[in-house]
């Protein structure tokens, strides 16, 4: 039954990876450990995103919202109501998906670019409330030095609590797309009209997406709080939106994934070229550009077209017969 | 309530809408013709702020140098946009919205760190000439002239895009390259051209705005960033593609801050928000026709 899902080698390939993330701690430095901790956090959030974006063809705007409200919501519980951690810790993804649910409901009555917009306007809605509102959220300052139990307080503590979170997460999710909500979403997604037409409640459908997306976007805000013991506006800003964007493109965002490789390049890249240069941003954005023009499958997609000749011979047999058609 | 405190609020609101709409104008005609989400429409707004600060600089004292960078700003920002959309954009019209969209995205972020790179991250700011500056008395209601000047200018603007694509060639194809561009193309009509010409105006308008809005603010890095999300907002709640729509937004959107100082000071910006959030939730395309 487990092969129906995972073919045996990809099993094996995230096996190895595991292993080799849960034993790197014991030679890595401990900068690369935090490194890669963000990085889990960072890819946790791209492949939330392109759980609605890749699998669903939704156009989400806005997606930073939910990581910053679940990161908002577990550092104000803990720091307002001083709730242990155990509380306020799930009631970040709890909130966020609650606030998917609420903007989802709204955005899902239109399609495409107008739903892009009306997330947009809404999330922002979000965003400039916690900027103005100091007395509660620190305004633009944010929150530091979030008091977090013992054992997250060192960075090898956070290292292995992300890690084994993100894990699952990620498994959750895969789980979530081989299932047939997640086949009808990807029908859905190729074909609206035609899901309509037997039967499929599009938006409601579309609505559950969101939620679920919402849901892992704000553990991923939760995680961002154990790793940086801050938070700051900008986690909600339509900027970071845009950012989490450019890393599903850049690993592919019709692979599962490549949202994880987009976001270990994106980190990896900005540590290192912020290390020589102010001008980071111009690095991203010159290799945005030259991914639009050269690479708009992404890495993985390019790697599956380039490594897999049988496929795309079987394809390109399935087009003839269609043309022929 | 003091009635002369809510007329001057009303009119400084009423000003920054001209300077909202003269920029959401630009990015709703590119919006409505090339079906672009331009980005980088706030960072070409940015470079129009800070070339006029250049610019008045240079001339210093010269009071003819307002107006001189009221009309070279534009013109650079149209040079910088006719590069990028002859350089690269042009290349990209038939790919998919999301492309377009982190298209612009990179752009973006490449053009914040050209201004970086030119003018640093200090605040700048630029004095308005002479006959603009201070304010008319009206009994003992005080009228910044400078508002009155944009007031006056924002509806010509208006005026001038509806000529445009009314009345002018260019408007006329551009408005049917917005329905069915293949079909003005098989008329044998340049399409890439009149997109380029589309391009290019939004820019100039992008560019008016930016030099606009330097008298009235300090001119920083990072002014992209709160403009383009208000011009889109603007746009969206306009109708995409609809200039009038544009004015309209504008107006809600910079009037509804103003008022907001009235009633809550600390949270004044997030009533255009909120205005905004309202007017989608009833009209989800907006308040008039978009031309999609």
């Amino acid at each position: 039954m487990f092969n129906k899902f995972v073919e045996p080698r990809w099993l094996l390939l995230t096996l190895a990876l595991l292993a080799a993330l849960l034993f790197l701690p014991l030679v890595a430095p401990l900068f690369y450990i935090y490194i890669i901790s963000v990085i889990f956090v960072t890819a946790l959030l791209a492949m939330s995103l392109n759980l609605v974006l890749g699998y669903g063809g939704i156009y989400q705007f806005h997606h930073a919202v939910f990581y910053g409200v679940g990161a908002y919501t577990a550092a104000l519980l803990i720091t307002q109501l001083s709730l242990p951690a155990w509380i306020s810790f799930p009631a970040g993804p709890l909130v966020a998906a609650l606030t998917g649910l609420l903007i989802g409901a709204f955005c899902v009555r239109l399609t495409k670019l107008y739903f892009g917009m009306l997330q947009i306007a809404l999330g922002s809605l979000i965003w400039i409330i916690v900027y103005r509102w100091y007395d509660v959220t620190g305004g633009d300052n944010g929150i530091h030095d979030i008091p977090l139990p013992e054992f997250l307080t060192s960075i090898h503590g956070a290292y292995y609590f992300v890690l084994i979170i993100a894990a699952v997460c990620v498994a959750l999710m895969y789980l979530i797309i081989k299932s047939p909500f997640g086949a009808t979403l990807q029908a859905i997604r190729d074909n609206p009209q035609r899901c309509e037409a037997i039967g499929i409640n599009v938006q409601h459908h579309q609505l559950i997406a969101i939620v679920i997306a919402a849901f892992f976007g704000g553990v991923a805000g939760v995680m961002f709080v154990t790793v940086e013991r801050s938070v700051f506006p900008g986690l909600l800003f339509w900027v970071l939106s845009l950012e989490i964007f450019v890393m599903c493109l850049l690993g592919g965002w019709f692979t599962f994934a490549g949202p994880i490789l987009g976001a270990a390049i994106v980190v990896a890249l900005r540590t290192v070229a912020s290390r020589y240069t102010d001008y980071w941003t111009t690095v991203l954005g010159i290799m945005l550009i030259l991914l639009i023009f050269f690479l708009p499958e992404g890495v993985m997609g390019w790697a599956r077209e380039r490594f897999k000749p049988r496929a795309s011979a079987a394809d390109k047999r399935g087009r003839e017969l269609d043309a022929a058609r | 309530m003091d009635p002369s405190a809510v007329a001057s609020l009303l009119l400084v609101g009423l000003a920054r809408a001209m300077i909202l709409f003269i920029v959401a104008a630009g990015l709703t005609f590119v919006l409505g013709v090339l079906r672009v989400p331009n980005i980088a429409h706030g960072s070409l707004y940015m470079i129009g702020a800070f070339t006029a600060f250049t610019i008045a600089e240079v001339l210093g004292k010269n009071p003819a140098g307002f107006w001189i960078a009221l009309v070279v700003a534009p013109l650079v920002v149209a040079a910088v946009g006719l590069i990028i959309e002859r350089g690269l954009l042009s290349h990209l019209y038939q790919r998919e919205h999301l492309m377009l969209i982190l298209f612009t995205f990179g752009i973006m972020l490449i053009l914040n760190d050209m201004v970086k790179f030119v003018w640093g991250a200090d605040y700048r700011s630029v004095t308005p000439p002479e006959i603009l500056d201070g304010s008319f008395t009206l009994g003992d209601f005080a009228i910044p002239r400078y508002s009155i000047f944009l007031l006056i200018l924002g509806p010509l603007v208006a005026l001038g895009l509806w000529l445009l694509s009314n009345k002018t060639r260019l408007g006329k194809i551009s408005r049917a390259a917005a329905v069915d561009r293949e079909m003005v193309g098989v008329l044998g009509i340049n399409v890439s051209w009149v997109f380029a010409a589309a391009f290019v105006i939004g820019c100039l308008l992008a560019g008016l705005g930016g030099a606009l809005v330097a008298p009235t603010t300090s001119i920083s890095l990072g002014m992209d960033h709160t403009i383009i999300i208000e011009c889109f907002l603007i746009v969206t709640i306009g109708g995409l593609g609809n200039t009038w729509g544009a004015l309209i937004g504008a107006l809600l959107f910079g009037v509804s801050q103003s008022l907001g100082l009235l009633f809550l000071p600390q949270y004044a910006i997030v009533f255009p928000y909120a205005i905004v959030v309202i007017v989608l939730l009833l009209r989800p395309r907006g308040l008039l026709r978009s031309v999609w």
